[in-house]
């Protein structure tokens, strides 16, 4: 395919990227070669480290001061790599522009979302505040922001994080660049909003004309947007091909894996007359921000029998991390808790102490829900410290060991660091603190959003075994409608603090009531049908 | 199926003897890396020794005045210089009411002839002993108005110089670093303490609690700082504890700001979230994972609230709230030095380099124990 008549909008050849590191280099990119013409929209999918970012970063020279790259990067013909700061500025945000994943942060917080798209306008154009500030307001237009004259004196805090990334977009595109790097830009978002933000990039795409990268780990995400597709494994490009040849006929094994990482299987159903372990009457949950009280729970009801698995659906923003929060008392509630048939609710944290060896909670973040300033035995053990304080030092190893052993981490990275562990393997150490009290209620919130997808489905199969193998209930948050599917025996949809559907996973997932229900399954599964 | 490391260069060392290093080991490890870090704790050490037994080895006393050495520069060669053992001679003589004819120097010892019309004394001789510069004087009369002096130089080393009153120098700088180093780290740390704990607390009970806790730190800061310690030299009198009351008193505060703010980020962390529901106490949650985790902003404020305390210190002795000659501080020694600047340049050089080194370890070592305690900075 590589013809000499043309040059390609980006070419990158045999790209390495090194890192200098105490221990010496280490090596983030091999020897990756990919091109772009203009007008195509290639995809680079991996998952975390396997270096998709890194090669990107590169090409921007927005490597830190410890990163080198070697190679060539042409970008119509320029090599970057070699461009001085002054030209590569030039051509960054004019040329070349960038969308991140986190659009939380990737807005400034102290200026109006007007003055943060006008700045690179102003920047890379002769033109006045006025005639900025009218492109704007056009680009808001075609990144189809609601009501966008009010938008532009918007500051980032009062957007939603849908908004917030149609803002980075809009910005992005404001000077008609020929070249668009989206890096996970749907991944923060909830799955109805990555379903509109994958059409407005496709959208824009076909509209300008430009060249788009788009970095994902999720292969699946691809299908509908991309050309061509590089599939990247440990810092090195394993798979080529067409989007259509990557999805039939995909060579690599490692390729393989990520086609396949959907979570998939059925739980075991339970018998149906299993005894209710935790019901929950009228759940009310309110914040009061300055004067103001905000209910953002409004009355739930809720009941997991004894080995049974409630799966929790709903956007961010419906109250479903609150419920689980709730339930554990770590938020104040109004309404009944009770758990093997005694109350909870209104216990005080010295009476409530051994109920909370029995119900345990996994978080979603594997980086903020473990201390960093403990070694994972410690962090496993702190269960048993405060149930059983009279345990020896060398009982509490032991059983550290079998913990470690059950989720799947060989005994020796008890004495480990946190920051030493992968995302997956901190979320096992999650799983482990809260198995070694033995729980008859597991609380899973959103335990593998934050996962890459192959990591994922070994965490679901994890939590699947381990719940056999103890007879334990789960309780799982997810926004996750496959990984919903994978474990839960009845799932209970949530939106702004209300249910508003409840039933047997299969009949919720295939045959759903509620509209809201409907829009939801329709978003996920857009990237399986 | 293989995990996938979540950040690239993340090689996992091998826990060969598969034991557990404690954190502090650990920490330690890192530090003695950080050679600048290092050399600043080796520094420092050696200040504090210097401090501690330096004014006993030093061969003047802090307090001793001579009279004859006033304002004379810093000088590796021993005291008195030739030039000035004459003057010397001449004005001992005067204030002995004798007359100097001539007088000589042989090695060691000088001997002059002296005169007077109404005849000498040899007594006259301890006014030629309370010279700095002369000892051992013995006034021998050759007749009745005549008499030969023979007198020992006494010899001072001023590696340091003197100041204006004529005490050493160097004694004053050592035993003011006792002062300052002193005050510096019993105030810091009392600072520390209570501002960690009081900032804790406040941010980890949270609601109403933090409310009242932090408008008693808004009032407290209202009150001005030498009002105040006026106040307390009124109730309690003039004494070295004073101060240390007094400069923790005030300087917990900003500590305790600052760790409320951490605290408060830290309580929405979803560990402490994840120990509250394994039941764990709040004394346990406070002190095994919200105060382990402020150790670095804690130990870098930490390195810039010692020197704040010790130009406290001299500001206070400088209004005389502090310590009294002959007592000195290094902030009392620059202050001295700096109006002596003109003249006597070295009175302000000594002390302000003792200072300024001191400051300069102890941020060095305050930003290399920031990096070892954090257990992310591998």
């Amino acid at each position: 395919m590589t013809a000499d008549h043309h040059t390609p909008l980006l070419s990158v050849e045999a790209l390495s990227v090194h890192y200098a590191t105490d221990g010496g280099e280490t090596c983030a990119v091999r020897d990756v070669s990919f091109r772009i013409e203009p007008g195509e929209t290639v995809a680079i999918v991996g998952e975390s480290g396997s270096g998709k970012s890194q090669s990107m970063i590169a090409a921007m020279g927005l490597l830190p001061h410890n990163g080198r790259a070697t190679g060539r990067i042409a970008f119509r013909g320029d090599d970057l790599l070699r461009l001085n700061p002054q030209a590569l500025r030039t051509l960054r945000g004019a040329e070349i522009s960038m969308i991140f994943q986190e659009p939380m942060t990737s807005l400034d917080p102290l200026y109006r979302i007007g003055e943060q798209i006008m700045e690179p306008i102003l920047r890379h154009r002769r033109v006045g505040r006025r005639a900025a500030r009218a492109r704007a307001l056009e680009m808001l237009r075609q990144v189809h922001m609601p009501d966008p004259e009010r938008q532009m004196r918007a500051y980032p805090h009062e957007l939603s994080g849908g908004q917030r990334q149609r803002v980075m977009i809009a910005m992005a595109l404001a000077n008609n660049p020929s070249l668009l790097i989206a890096d996970e830009p749907t991944t923060a978002l909830d799955v109805t909003i990555q379903a509109e933000i994958i059409a407005l990039i496709a959208e824009l795409q076909r509209k300008n004309g430009m060249g788009v990268i788009f970095i994902t780990h999720d292969l699946g995400l691809v299908r509908h947007i991309a050309d061509r597709v590089y599939v990247m494994h440990r810092g090195e490009v394993v798979e080529t091909g067409t989007v259509g040849a990557i999805f039939e006929r995909p060579q690599h094994p490692y390729t393989r894996a990520l086609l396949d990482a959907a979570p998939r299987g059925r739980k075991i159903p339970v018998a149906a007359d299993a005894e209710p372990l935790l019901t929950a009457r009228g759940l009310r949950v309110s914040f009061s921000t300055g004067r103001r009280r905000i209910e953002v729970l409004h009355g739930l009801d809720l009941t997991v029998r004894q080995g049974e698995t409630l799966g929790i659906v709903g956007e961010s923003g419906s109250g479903k991390s609150t419920l689980a929060r709730a339930i554990l008392r770590l938020v104040d509630a109004e309404g009944e808790i009770s758990f093997e048939g005694q109350r909870l609710d209104g216990l005080s944290p010295r009476a409530l102490r051994p109920f909370r060896s029995r119900i345990q909670v996994v978080f979603q973040d594997p980086f903020g829900a473990l201390s960093p300033h403990m070694t994972a035995g410690q962090i496993v053990t702190e269960g048993l410290r405060v149930h059983r304080p009279a345990q020896s030092a060398r009982d509490r190893d032991e059983q550290a060991v079998l913990a470690l052993r059950e989720v799947g981490l060989p005994p020796e990275t008890r004495h480990r660091y946190i920051h030493e562990f992968s995302g997956g393997q901190r979320q096992r150490i999650a799983i482990a603190r809260a198995l070694i009290l033995k729980p008859r209620l597991l609380i899973l919130d959103e335990p593998t959003s934050a996962l890459d997808r192959m990591v994922q489905k070994q965490v679901i199969d994890l939590l699947r075994d381990l719940q056999q193998r103890h007879g334990m209930s789960y309780v799982f948050v997810s926004h996750d409608l496959a990984a919903v599917r994978a474990v839960a025996d009845r799932v209970l949809v949530m939106k702004d603090g209300t249910l508003v559907e409840e039933g047997p996973v299969d009949q919720v997932l295939s045959a759903p009531d509620a509209a809201y229900t409907r829009a939801l399954i329709a978003a996920a599964f857009m990237d399986v049908a | 199926m293989t995990e996938i490391p979540v950040s690239a260069p993340a090689p996992v060392p091998a826990d060969t003897e598969g034991q557990a290093r404690s954190f502090w080991a650990k920490a330690w490890q890192r530090l003695r890396k950080n050679s600048l870090a290092m050399g600043s704790l080796v520094y420092l050490c050696l200040m504090v020794l210097a401090c501690t037994f330096g004014p006993m080895l030093v061969p003047n006393s802090y307090d001793k005045i001579f009279q004859g050495y006033t304002r004379v520069p810093a000088s590796l060669s021993a005291y008195p210089r030739p030039e000035m053992i004459g003057p010397a001679i001449e004005a001992a003589a005067g204030r002995a009411r004798l007359d100097l004819v001539d007088w000589a120097q042989t090695g060691d010892r000088v001997t002059a002839h002296l005169q007077s019309t109404r005849g000498v004394d040899p007594r006259a001789a301890r006014y030629f002993d309370r010279s700095d510069m002369l000892e051992n004087s013995t006034l021998d009369p050759t007749s009745q108005t005549e008499a030969v002096l023979t007198a020992r130089i006494e010899r001072h080393h001023f590696l340091f110089g003197t100041d204006a009153t004529g005490r050493d120098l160097l004694a004053r700088t050592l035993i003011a670093g006792r002062i300052s180093l002193s005050i510096g780290f019993l105030a810091g740390l009392v600072a520390m303490v209570i501002g960690v704990l009081y900032g804790a607390i406040s941010g980890f009970a949270g609601g109403r609690v933090d409310q009242i806790m932090m408008r008693i730190v808004d009032v407290l800061y209202s009150l001005p700082f030498i009002f105040f310690v006026i106040m307390l030299v009124v109730f309690f009198g003039r004494n070295f504890l004073l101060m240390f009351v007094a400069v923790g008193a005030v300087l917990w505060l900003d500590m305790a700001r600052i760790v409320r703010g951490q605290t408060l980020s830290l309580r929405r962390r979803e560990f402490v979230a994840a120990a509250e529901a394994l039941g764990v106490s709040w004394f346990q949650i406070l002190f095994r994972h919200i105060v382990p985790n402020l150790l670095g902003p804690v130990i870098v404020f930490m390195t810039l609230l010692v020197p704040n305390v010790i130009i406290l210190e001299s500001f206070l002795s400088y209004l005389g709230f502090g310590v009294q000659e002959p007592m000195s501080s290094w902030g009392i020694l620059i202050a001295q030095g700096a109006r002596a600047m003109p003249s006597a340049i070295w009175m302000l050089i000594f002390p302000s380099l003792f200072l300024t080194s001191t400051l300069f370890a102890l941020n060095f070592l305050g930003d290399g124990l920031r990096d070892a305690l954090d257990p992310r900075d591998a």
